[in-house]
């Protein structure tokens, strides 16, 4: 009896164990191999030994890691409400069984599957001086066109036009999903209870999809602290780091310098700042909520 | 405060099918009526539109004197009970009881107070911070009652409010509500298919069938004389037995009805000029039968013991089935065959259209 049930106990966890390999393999291993890296002093060549915090010290002075600190914290702050806020919209606009909402809604999702070299490709062809798109409707109106992938301001706020372009079709779906499940009675009641279509929206709608909308932020907090490939392919961080990210600050600094110790050590500070800005987000509207 | 309803001419399409087909009904102010009929009969999109939450294709409804089909739900001065209760999740008992009363800014006092007062004759006065998902299913149903209490509405509207509940919680609920439309004196409107709720509730019941009103009359009236065949067999339990007739004649008391096979039942029903006996059939109801040394002959297969009386569930000889009564300690059995008495001045014929007839009622 014992026997058989060890005997099933174990295959049970083999079931387990194709997700337990790739999970410690592909994240555990690397979280602390990262750990360890930000303690090493290590190039691409390998590794020179231990110098305990010495790389978080070099990081930590470092202006220009501060500077990316702010233009993601900059990033963060205005693209997460505007794809939390446009998703909510559209999904309150598409939240309708008819053909065109849901051509609309494969539309607007349809970016989403994109890579982002085809997105940034794309949003160049809109924003690049001379050929583009927008450079092409400042001539004819006879403005003075704006560089706007390399003037300082405008390149962070293109990549962010790019970024929301990419991004809006998760939020706008998890929202839709969950509008979808507000029961219809509810609205009902409240015909019955004069309420008008604000009230309806404000007493109904949102605290009935306030976990969807926090989790949809928290995703998104998440999501655009990661801010690179954007980055990297529309503006390459500039004019002058203006637009350079914390990521891409870590690549530059662990695959253009050379120095993987000090990118780890960089890394594990992002990891950090995305982490306390995630529950933070989590504590504030759960508090909001009571 | 409650206000009689006017339907008049009323009608309900979706796409192409009607659902409802020129319905007129009156009710009057304070009275506590029942849309009684099986699924689908339109008794809960009659309801609807009632309330407001149905459009009207065709026909009126009027209020307490004002014609109402075309206001907003809110304006139009009902409350309705869901099925579901519909109790806004996110909301405490006092917010939800509040939140139709703010909404046509009713000073904070005020709402405060009828919020208690509706609280207190509901019992529920001790759960007013709680959100519903903390309630009991026959909590939430009294919170459901109180929004609607509070908004002291012209009429009430209750869509099958019960049938959520336990079997022992509908009893007492039932019984409550009853006492509720006795102290409100408020008209309400309360859509069931159950016909134990129809018969102990309402003042009249109006029994709806395939898009139409089949009758409207007081409880008894509906299970005494039945306007119809499906009306003599929706209600009633266990139902009515129907036996074919093959033949109806003037006898000495009243109409004399020939069932194949079975025997002939002299009843007391005046027989109509002209009656066409084509698909004539008679009902029979198990309480108007008894055993006894002569009379049908019926081969009893179930038993149901109910222990003040008995059921016995049997065939006749032409294969039409009959439901039957007799003594709590009766000592038939499965297989037996017995002998059963009707009452002959409570059998009910019914023409090959489905219109009924019944003796006329002792004075």
């Amino acid at each position: 009896m014992a026997a058989l049930h060890r005997q099933k106990r174990l295959s049970n966890a083999l079931f387990a164990l194709p997700y337990l390999v790739v999970f410690a393999a592909l994240l555990a291993f690397p979280l602390g191999w990262g750990v360890y890296l930000s303690m090493q002093k290590a190039d691409l060549f390998g590794l020179y030994g231990f110098i305990g915090t010495n790389n978080y010290v070099r990081v930590l002075n470092d202006p220009l890691f501060w500077q990316a600190v702010r233009v993601t914290l900059l990033f963060v702050a205005t693209t997460v409400p505007v794809l939390v806020g446009l998703g909510l919209f559209l999904a309150l606009a598409l939240n309708r069984r008819t053909r065109g909402s849901a051509i609309l809604r494969g539309a607007f999702f349809s970016s989403t599957v994109l890579s982002v070299t085809i997105v940034t490709l794309i949003w160049r062809f809109v924003f690049i001086p001379g050929d583009g798109l927008l450079s092409i409707g400042f001539e004819a109106m006879g403005w003075e066109p704006i560089g706007f992938l390399s003037t300082r301001g405008w390149s962070l706020f293109s990549v962010g036009i790019a970024t929301v372009w990419w991004c809006l079709g998760l939020p706008m779906i998890l929202i839709l999903a969950a509008l979808q499940q507000i029961p219809a009675d509810l609205y009902e009641a409240a015909a019955l209870d004069n309420a008008s279509r604000w009230r309806m929206f404000s007493r109904i709608t949102i605290p009935q999809i306030s976990g969807t909308l926090i989790l949809v932020a928290v995703i998104q907090i998440v999501m655009q602290f990661q801010l690179f490939g954007q980055a990297q392919l529309m503006t390459n961080g500039g004019p002058n780091g203006s637009s350079r990210p914390l990521v891409l600050y870590i690549y530059r600094t662990a695959f253009e310098n050379w120095d993987v110790g000090r990118g780890a050590a960089a890394s594990e500070l992002l990891f950090l700042i995305i982490l306390a800005a995630a529950m933070l987000q989590f504590w504030v509207t759960r508090r909001a909520n009571r | 405060m409650s206000a009689e309803i006017d339907i008049r001419n009323l009608t309900k399409r979706y796409g192409g099918l009607t659902v409802l087909d020129d319905i007129s009904l009156s009710i009057a102010a304070g009275e506590f009526v029942v849309f009684l009929g099986p699924s689908g009969c339109g008794k809960s999109t009659l309801l609807r539109m009632i309330a407001g939450l149905e459009d009207v294709d065709a026909g009126e409804i009027h209020l307490g004197g004002d014609r109402i089909d075309g206001l907003a739900p809110g304006k139009r001065g009902v409350a309705m009970v869901f099925q579901s209760y519909a109790l806004y999740p996110h909301m405490s008992v006092r917010q939800n009881m509040a939140f139709g009363l703010e909404n046509v800014g009713i000073s904070k006092d005020e709402i405060e107070r009828r919020c208690m007062d509706a609280a207190k004759v509901l019992e529920i006065d001790h759960l007013l911070d709680r959100k519903p998902q903390m309630l009991s299913g026959g909590q939430r149903q009294r919170v459901a009652i109180g929004r609607a209490i509070v908004k002291e509405p012209k009429a009430f509207l209750f869509d099958e409010p019960l049938s959520n509940l336990d079997a022992a919680l509908r009893g007492r609920t039932r019984l409550e509500l009853a006492q509720l439309h006795q102290r409100l004196g408020a008209t309400m409107v309360f859509v069931t298919h159950d016909q134990i709720e129809a018969m102990t509730l309402a003042d009249r019941i109006v029994i709806m069938h395939d898009k139409k009103i089949e009758q409207i009359g007081a409880p008894m009236e509906v299970y005494q004389r039945p306007a119809t065949r499906f009306v003599a067999e929706f209600v009633g339990s266990p139902a009515m037995s129907i036996l074919p007739a093959a033949s109806v004649s003037a006898g000495t008391k009243g109409a004399s009805i020939e069932v194949d096979g079975v025997g002939t039942i002299d009843s007391a029903i005046p027989l109509p000029e002209g009656f066409n006996a084509d698909g004539a059939s008679v009902g029979i109801r198990a309480e108007d039968t008894r055993p006894s040394d002569t009379g049908l002959p019926l081969t009893v297969q179930v038993v149901e013991r109910l222990g003040d009386r008995t059921l016995l569930y049997g065939r006749l000889p032409n294969g039409s089935d009959l439901v039957a009564q007799d003594l709590g300690r009766t000592t038939v059995q499965a297989g037996d065959e017995v002998r059963i008495a009707v009452d002959p001045s409570a059998v009910h014929l019914f023409d090959g259209t489905g219109r009924a007839f019944h003796a006329p009622e002792e004075a």
